[in-house]
């Protein structure tokens, strides 16, 4: 038997489900969510009538179609929505579904779990009215609701400019966009970002854009903290070692995105460090293929690469799927892709340029500060660890729970391993990676096994 | 007072659900998280401190948006959909 499953119906699962399902299979699709897309292309619910374009803006083409392939794909796949993996073992992914666990069994699996944001935190980051990037977009895009009235956007990397333009288009008040990278450092990227020309105008469109409507960008801005008592009322930033304060009640900040690697690590693929992440990822060849037999990776959950990327390595991977399980394959549209994945991989080494990593914030981050929002560890109990001589993250998790929370780490983990790497005087891969514990989101009590 | 604003999608029907025992109003297509913060400020209280919190990665993954149903159900408030009739309570939760 060929039981071939795929986890997440995103951009890359949604176009290897396609891929596998015009070679004859008939894979089973399995996502968390409710409705296909991922968080990029995310749906808002079939009663808002609003126009694609206003939703998602340039991409609403890119959208559309991922959507139309999955809705033309019924029929052709066993599509399980609202089905969370907890667990992966032994050719098993263990799931819960309206409060009842079961099992799918597979022989070939394609992981394409995505990514979340990347969140180094400043003090007051857990006051109501305080989001990640991510959140602030998703509030608007499947909801229609904007996260204030009044709205920061802080951190760096493209979805800064994007989320903080689709909410003035949205009619948003936007009083400013704070971002950490400064101007020089997005000059000096040019001649790699023009190996994507269209993706940099579109960046370009975004900042112009607020900048016209007389939206006030700041960079080499770092947001300090959050003021509130018991919601967002402030924000103080630094710029040049000057220091403001500007009123509001909501903020969406964020660094980046991070990949979601929990099943391929309780699978036990090898994992090797990625500078341009600045994380540990799974490891995969060319075209998907993880260190372990059978098991494939695809989309920013290997590594971040976007949406468009993740199109592509979800269909990449799914050729690879195919090509060992011996059914024949277009060779020349394998090689296709895997040109056009590198050329977005030099894109994105030039967007990593443009927004460089805030390599001085764990040394700017004050011991006071929560950096575990779940287990509401601080970064002086974290140092404390590090003090007596712990470097390993999950050595130093198992002392002061920084990432044993109910998030396991998705929130803080990045932050952490920055503020150990900073205390110990180690490069940050010399810190580990958090380890993936079943079950992986938590389950609640009482659920019901499936017979 | 609310903390998020509704910018679009205004001409949906409403939705009556209770909250901490309050009549209140959401709209069709609400998700749990949306239908509280558009009428309330926070969803749930810390498990170490009390203090107050409202989700923050609206995607699944921090588990900060947990409310409490009538039916004891515990669930992600920005991952369920709001269904009339429906009992949202917030937890407090704990001071250590």
């Amino acid at each position: 038997m060929n039981a071939v499953v795929i986890v997440g119906a995103g951009p890359a699962g949604i176009r290897a489900a396609q891929t596998l399902a015009a070679h004859g299979l008939r894979p089973c699709l399995v996502d968390e969510a409710l409705q296909g897309g991922g968080q990029v292309y995310r749906r808002a619910p079939g009663n808002f009538q609003r126009p694609a374009s206003q939703l998602y803006g340039f991409e609403a083409r890119k959208a559309g179609a991922v959507h139309q392939a999955l809705d033309a794909l019924r029929g052709q796949i066993d599509y399980r929505p609202d089905t969370l993996v907890w667990n992966a073992e032994d050719g098993y992914l263990h799931t819960l579904n309206q409060q009842r666990v079961g099992t799918v069994k597979y022989d070939r699996l394609l992981i394409a779990t995505g990514a979340t944001d990347r969140i180094l935190p400043v003090p007051g980051w857990t006051l109501p009215g305080a989001y990640s990037l991510g959140a602030a977009q998703i509030a608007l895009k499947a909801q229609g609701c904007a996260i204030g009235e009044q709205v920061v956007f802080a951190g760096s990397g493209p979805l800064l400019y994007l989320v903080a333009y689709q909410y003035a288009k949205a009619g948003a008040r936007v009083l400013a966009v704070l971002d950490s990278s400064p101007f020089a450092a997005q000059v000096a990227a040019l001649p790699r970002l023009l190996r994507q020309p269209l993706t940099l105008a579109k960046g370009l469109y975004y900042r112009g854009w607020l900048t016209a409507h007389g939206i006030a960008v700041h960079q080499g801005a770092h947001l300090v903290r959050v003021d509130g008592e018991r919601r967002v009322e402030a924000v103080t930033w630094q710029q040049g070692g000057k220091r403001h304060t500007l009123a509001c009640d909501g903020l969406a900040f964020a660094h980046a995105l991070r990949s979601e690697t929990q099943l391929a690590d309780l699978l036990g693929c090898a994992f090797a460090w990625s500078a341009l992440n600045r994380a540990w990822l799974p490891s995969r060849d060319p075209a998907g293929r993880s260190s372990v037999p059978g098991v494939y990776l695809a989309g920013d959950g290997a590594g971040i690469m976007g949406a468009d990327a993740a199109e592509m390595a979800g269909e990449r991977a799914a050729l690879a799927l195919l090509e060992d399980l011996g059914v024949a394959i277009d060779a020349g549209r394998g090689a296709h892709l895997q040109r056009q994945l590198a050329r977005i991989q030099g894109f994105r080494a030039g967007l990593e340029d443009a927004f460089p990593f805030p390599e001085d914030w764990a040394r700017q981050a004050p011991d006071e500060l929560m950096l575990c929002r779940c287990e509401e560890v601080s970064v002086g109990e974290v140092r404390g660890v590090v003090a007596q001589g712990h470097t390993d993250i999950n050595r130093v998790k198992a002392h002061c729970r920084v990432g044993m929370g109910r998030c396991q780490g998705r929130m803080c983990g990045s932050a952490t391993v920055e503020i150990i790497a900073q205390a110990a005087a180690c490069p940050p891969q010399d810190v580990g990676r958090l380890r993936a514990q079943a079950p992986i989101k938590p389950l609640p009590f009482g659920v019901e096994v499936q017979p | 007072m609310a903390l998020f604003k509704r910018l679009a999608g205004l001409d949906r029907a409403s939705v009556p659900f209770t909250l901490d025992g309050q009549a209140v109003t959401g709209l069709v297509g609400d998700t749990l998280l949306v239908a509280v913060l558009t009428c309330a400020e926070h969803l749930r209280g810390s498990d170490f401190s009390a203090q107050a919190r409202a989700g923050f990665c609206l995607m699944g993954a921090c588990q900060d948006c947990w409310v409490r149903l009538g039916d004891d159900r515990r669930v992600r408030a920005c991952a369920t959909p709001l269904e009339a009739g429906m009992q949202v309570d917030r937890e407090p939760g704990r001071r250590s």
